[in-house]
C-alpha cells in the first residue's frame, strides 16, 4: 500500500561519511529502513555505524542489492552523485541536498530521460511510507498508515498536514516532498498518476505554493485522469511579487505563478480548496465524506 | 542575484555580447570627459536594480558634454521611484554614460529557464522597450519562442527563425544570429536566472547591440562565479535582509505589523497567509531553517524586532527531527535576551510538544502559546490590535 518505495527498499546513502547524512541514516534506520550502504568517494572499506562504507555507486549495488538511494551531498556535487545512482541502475533516487544550480538539474533531467531511474528532489524532505520505510529527513512518529497519498513542495508545511491528517486518524499511504526547487525530478503529476494506480490510495492531498504553474498543470491532469478526491493547499497568498520566498522555485515573477492563479485552477477542475493551512485535514475528510468514503 | 545595468553588460561584452560604449561615472563632473570620449551625444543613465527607469527621469539623452554634466548632477543622487521600486523609490550613487546610437528599430530579446519544459528559452519579439508580460497578454503570438541544451547552444536553425520573425534583414540578420548565440552561451556559462535585452536596437549601419541588459544570476550557483559575487550591491537591498544574509536566515521585509518566525519556507508562506486570514498583515517572511536552535532563534528575533512597525511576533515552529523542548528553550532564551516588550504567540507542534508547552509555560514569560495555527493566528492578531 504504496508507491516507490516500501519495506524491501534498499537503500545506499551517498555522503554517509557527512554529519547530515550520518545522523538522517540514523533516524532512517530507527524507523525501519533498510539502510543497506554508504558512498563516499575515497572512503570505501569503512563503515558508518555498521554500515559498510563504498567507494563507488556502483560497487554498493553489486555487493548489497541496493535499489533506492539517499543523497546528502554537498550541492556542488549533488547533480554528479544523482548521475552516478542512476548510471548504477538504481531505481529510486531521492537528493536531499538544497541549493543546486538549475542548469546542473536542466542537465541531469535530460540525462534521465529515457532511464527507468525516478529522481525525487533536489531540495526536498524525502519520502515516506508509513510503517514500512522512510528514505529522508522528514520526523516518521508523526505519521500513520492509511489511505491519503500526501504530495508536497514543502518540507514542514507536509509535516504540517500529515499531523492534522493523523489527528483525524486519517493514515498516510505514502508522503512525497517533491521539494522546492524550480526542477524537480518529480513533480505533482508524477505522483498524482502513481497514486491514482494505488489501489490502497484512496485520498490524495496535494500542498503547492507560488512559482512557476506545477499546480496548473495537476489541475488540468487531475480533471482527466484522476478519480480520487483530492484536496489542495496553496502556500504563498500573501506573497509579494518577483521575490523568492526561501525556496529556489518560489516566486512570481512577470505575474507569473500566483497563489490566486493557482486557486483558481484547480478549483476550476473540482478540486477541494484548503482556505487556510489549519484546514488541510478537515477539507480532505470532508471531500472523503462527500462520496462516502469514510 | 541581481546586478547592475553596467555590470550586465560588463559581463556580456566579456562573452561576445556587442552592447554600447559606455563608462561608469560616480561624481557628476566625471561626466563631461566621459562624454567627450564617447563622442559628445551620449545617453545618462541612473544604475538601480529596478525597471522603468526611463519613465521615472532616471535615463536621459544629452546632445553635448555640458548636457551631459547637467543631467548626471540631476540624476546622481536622486531618489529614483519607479513602478518597481516602490513609493520610497531609490537612491541612485551610480550613472552610466554611453554613446548615443544610430537606431533603426528596438526588439526584445530574452533567456529565461523555462521550467515546464526543463530548458532554458529564447524570447524574441518585435515589440522592444515594452515588457515581455505585457506582450505576453496582449499578443503572445508575438513572442518567438526557441529552447535550448546548455551543452549543446542555440541550433543555428533556431536563432534563424527568430531573426526571420523579427524581420531582420541583411546585415542586421548576420549581426542578429551572432547575436543570439552569443547571448545563449553567456546564459549558461555565467549560470544567469535571467537574461533580459530590452530593448535590442539594430542601428542604422546594420549593428545590433544591447542598449539595455538586466541579469540576474542563480543564487545556487554563486559560487562557480567569484567574480559576479563580487558585484553585489548590498545598498540595492534592505538593510535587515542583508543582515539576516549573513546568518543564512531566509528573511523577506513586508509591510504589515506582525513579525513572524517559522521553520521551513512552506510553512512560512503559509503563516503569513493564515495571519491575513484573520485579518492582520504579517510583517515579514522568516525562515529559521530546519533546526531552529537557540542561537538563530535569537538572531532572528533581533532581526525582527529592528523592524519599527513589529507590533507583534507570531512562532509558529513544527518540531519534526528537532525537538520542541529545545526550540521552546531558545524562544525563551532569546525572548528574554531582547528583552521582548510586545505581544508574543508561540505555536509548538511536532516531537516532544507537551514538554516544550510546559518550557514556556514555566518560563514566566509574558507569552500566549496557540494551540494549532488557527488558534495562534488569531491570538496574534487580536493581541495586536488591542495594544495598537
Amino acid at each position: 500500500m504504496s508507491i516507490w518505495v516500501n519495506s524491501g527498499t534498499k537503500v545506499v546513502v551517498q555522503g554517509l561519511t557527512g554529519k547530515e547524512g550520518r545522523f538522517h541514516a540514523e533516524k532512517c534506520r530507527e524507523y525501519g529502513t533498510k539502510i543497506v550502504a554508504g558512498v563516499t568517494p575515497g572512503k570505501g572499506g569503512q563503515n558508518v555505524d555498521g554500515v559498510p562504507v563504498f567507494n563507488t555507486v556502483e560497487d554498493a549495488v553489486s555487493e548489497t542489492g541496493a535499489n533506492a538511494s539517499l543523497i546528502f551531498v554537498p550541492p556542488p556535487f549533488a547533480a554528479d552523485a544523482i548521475l552516478e545512482a542512476a548510471d548504477a541502475g538504481i531505481e529510486v533516487v531521492v537528493c536531499i541536498t538544497e541549493g543546486i544550480p538549475a542548469l546542473d538539474m536542466v542537465r541531469v533531467q535530460r540525462i534521465l530521460q529515457g532511464l527507468p531511474t525516478r529522481l525525487i528532489g533536489g531540495n526536498c524532505p524525502g519520502i515516506i511510507t508509513p510503517g514500512e520505510t522512510k528514505l529522508g529527513i522528514m520526523p516518521g512518529h508523526i505519521t500513520i498508515p492509511g489511505p491519503i497519498g500526501v504530495v508536497s513542495r514543502s518540507g514542514t508545511l507536509t509535516y504540517e498536514a500529515i499531523g492534522q491528517l493523523t489527528a483525524l486518524e486519517l493514515g498516510q499511504s505514502t508522503a512525497v516532498g517533491i521539494g522546492g526547487d524550480a526542477l524537480p525530478g518529480t513533480n505533482f503529476i508524477d505522483c498524482l498518476e502513481a497514486f491514482e494506480e494505488d489501489k490502497d490510495t484512496e485520498g490524495i492531498v496535494m500542498i503547492g505554493e507560488i512559482g512557476g504553474s506545477a499546480e496548473e498543470d495537476a489541475a488540468e491532469f487531475i480533471e482527466q485522469f484522476v478519480s480520487k478526491p483530492v484536496a489542495a493547499f496553496i502556500a504563498g497568498q500573501t506573497a509579494p511579487p518577483g521575490r523568492r520566498m526561501g525556496h529556489a522555485g518560489a516566486i512570481i515573477s512577470g505575474g507569473k505563478g500566483t497563489a490566486a492563479d493557482k486557486i483558481a485552477a484547480l478549483k476550476a477542475a473540482g478540486i477541494a480548496i484548503a482556505a487556510t493551512p489549519a484546514e488541510i485535514g478537515t477539507t480532505m475528510k470532508r471531500a472523503m465524506q462527500s462520496r462516502s468514503m469514510v | 542575484m541581481k546586478i547592475h545595468e553596467y555590470q550586465g553588460k560588463e559581463v556580456l561584452a566579456k562573452h561576445g555580447v556587442p552592447v554600447p560604449r559606455g563608462i561608469v561615472i560616480t561624481e557628476a563632473s566625471e561626466a563631461r570627459a566621459a562624454a567627450e570620449e564617447l563622442g559628445g551625444r551620449v545617453v545618462v543613465k541612473a544604475q538601480i536594480h529596478a525597471g522603468g527607469r526611463g519613465k521615472g527621469g532616471g535615463v536621459k539623452l544629452a546632445d553635448n558634454p555640458d548636457e551631459a554634466v547637467e543631467f548626471a548632477e540631476e540624476i546622481l543622487g536622486m531618489t529614483l521611484i519607479t513602478k518597481q521600486t516602490g513609493p520610497e523609490g531609490k537612491l541612485v550613487r551610480t550613472v552610466l554614460i554611453e554613446e548615443a546610437l544610430p537606431i533603426d528599430r528596438e526588439l526584445y530579446l530574452g533567456v529565461v529557464l523555462d521550467r515546464s519544459e526543463g530548458f532554458p528559452v529564447m524570447m524574441a519579439s518585435r515589440f522592444g522597450g515594452m515588457a515581455i508580460e505585457e506582450v505576453a497578454e496582449e499578443n503572445p503570438d508575438a513572442i518567438l519562442k526557441a529552447h535550448f541544451d546548455p551543452d549543446v547552444g542555440l541550433h543555428p536553425y533556431l536563432s534563424r527563425k527568430l531573426a526571420f520573425g523579427l524581420g531582420l534583414e541583411g546585415d542586421a540578420f548576420k549581426q542578429g544570429i551572432k547575436f543570439m548565440h552569443a547571448l545563449a552561451k553567456a546564459y549558461c556559462e555565467t549560470d544567469a536566472s535571467l537574461l533580459e535585452i530590452n530593448p535590442l536596437v539594430t542601428t542604422t549601419d546594420g549593428r545590433v547591440i544591447a542598449l539595455d541588459a538586466k541579469m540576474n544570476i542563480d543564487d545556487s550557483a554563486m559560487y562557480r562565479h567569484p567574480d559576479i559575487a563580487e558585484m553585489r550591491d548590498i545598498h540595492e537591498e534592505d538593510p535587515l535582509e542583508v543582515e539576516a544574509s549573513e546568518f543564512d536566515l531566509n528573511y523577506i521585509k513586508l509591510d504589515g505589523d506582525i513579525g513572524c518566525m517559522v521553520n521551513g519556507a512552506g510553512l512560512a508562506m503559509a503563516t503569513m497567509d493564515i495571519i491575513n486570514h484573520y485579518g492582520g498583515e504579517p510583517a515579514n517572511f522568516l525562515d529559521v531553517g530546519g533546526d531552529a536552535s537557540q542561537e538563530r532563534v535569537a538572531v532572528a528575533f533581533r532581526i525582527l524586532l529592528s523592524d519599527p512597525s513589529v507590533k507583534g511576533v507570531l512562532v509558529n515552529i513544527f518540531g519534526g527531527i528537532v525537538r520542541c523542548d529545545m526550540v521552546a528553550r531558545g524562544v525563551v532564551a532569546a525572548a528574554e535576551e531582547v528583552k521582548l516588550k510586545i505581544p508574543l504567540v508561540v505555536r509548538l507542534e511536532g516531537t516532544n510538544v507537551e514538554e516544550g508547552r510546559q518550557v514556556l509555560a514555566d518560563s514566566g514569560l509574558d507569552l500566549i502559546v496557540g494551540k494549532g495555527m488557527a488558534d495562534a493566528a488569531e491570538k496574534v492578531v487580536e493581541a495586536v490590535g488591542r495594544a495598537s
